[in-house]
């Protein structure tokens, strides 16, 4: 696969016609950003509030968050690079607006840092090595399952 | 209420994030996801700065849930994570992921402190 695919799924000034879409459509862009960024968030907001976590219990709700979204935008960017290449808000939408909103950092590193305060550290470890070994894998599982759909769509053509 | 603090937070910190980056990026040629970072970074400081900090329930989901959520990312951090891997830039893709979780986990504790002191 030679194909360019970003490192960045954000903006990736690398890639001539990402370096150009904010110039071109800089409204259009940011809010299809703030909107998808919007939804993600909700969804995320909820999920919090459907599937509390004590304070000093292993954060499922984010881990699963965390790691949802790094399978989808392994997915979503083999798909916007290879097969919807003319698709140019795809990637602002679901990519930076949505996954973006819908995953975080921040709520990761506070609550490893909420989890120390209450004095269980293991499970603050545990949490902060499952959750970046678990995303990572899942953002190559993602990749891995759409390369084999883009194949499969290629073998069908 | 709290439904619509976090939908407008998260309308200015995803915009942001993707401002912030391309600024970022546009200031040097590294292989290493600076742009991420920086934003991750600077989420996890205010974050860390609010959860410690008595604001009410109305300011956190404004702030924390909603903007803090929406400018940092993990989706992105995973990812960028394996597109450096893949392209052998293994010792960038170990220092994105320990560099991120120490600093991001120094942030939060700098914001814990910030607010502890003026409360």
């Amino acid at each position: 696969m030679t194909d360019f695919v970003p490192i960045d799924p954000d903006i990736d000034l690398h890639e001539p016609e990402q370096r150009a879409e904010l110039r071109r459509h800089p409204l259009t862009v940011l809010g299809t950003i703030s909107i998808g960024g919007a939804l993600g968030a909700l969804a995320r907001y909820g999920l919090g509030v459907a599937f509390p976590v004590p304070a000093d219990g292993f954060p499922w709700t984010t881990f699963s968050i965390n790691v949802a979204g790094c399978v989808l935008i392994g997915i979503l960017m083999v798909l916007v690079t290879e097969a919807w290449p003319t698709q140019v808000l795809v990637r602002p939408f679901v990519g930076v607006g949505i996954l973006g909103g819908f995953t975080t950092f921040s709520t990761y590193v506070v609550d490893i840092q909420r989890l120390l305060n209450h004095r269980v550290p293991l499970t603050a470890l545990a949490y902060l090595l499952a959750t970046a070994v678990a995303a990572i894998a899942a953002a190559a599982a993602g990749l891995r399952i759409g390369r084999a759909a883009v194949r499969l769509k290629k073998v069908i053509r | 209420m709290t439904v619509a603090l976090v939908i407008l937070g998260a309308m200015v910190g995803a915009p942001l994030r993707y401002l912030a980056d391309r600024y970022v990026q546009s200031q040097h040629e590294s292989v290493f996801p600076w742009g991420t970072f920086a934003v991750n970074i600077a989420g996890s400081l205010v974050l860390g700065f609010l959860a410690q900090a008595s604001l009410g329930s109305g300011t956190y989901a404004l702030l924390g849930t909603g903007f803090c959520g929406a400018l940092t990312t993990y989706s992105t951090f995973g990812y960028e994570t394996v597109r450096l891997l893949e392209t052998r830039a293994r010792f960038y893709a170990v220092a994105n992921v320990v560099a991120s979780i120490v600093a991001g986990l120094g942030a939060a504790v700098c914001g814990a402190a910030i607010a502890s002191a003026i409360w």
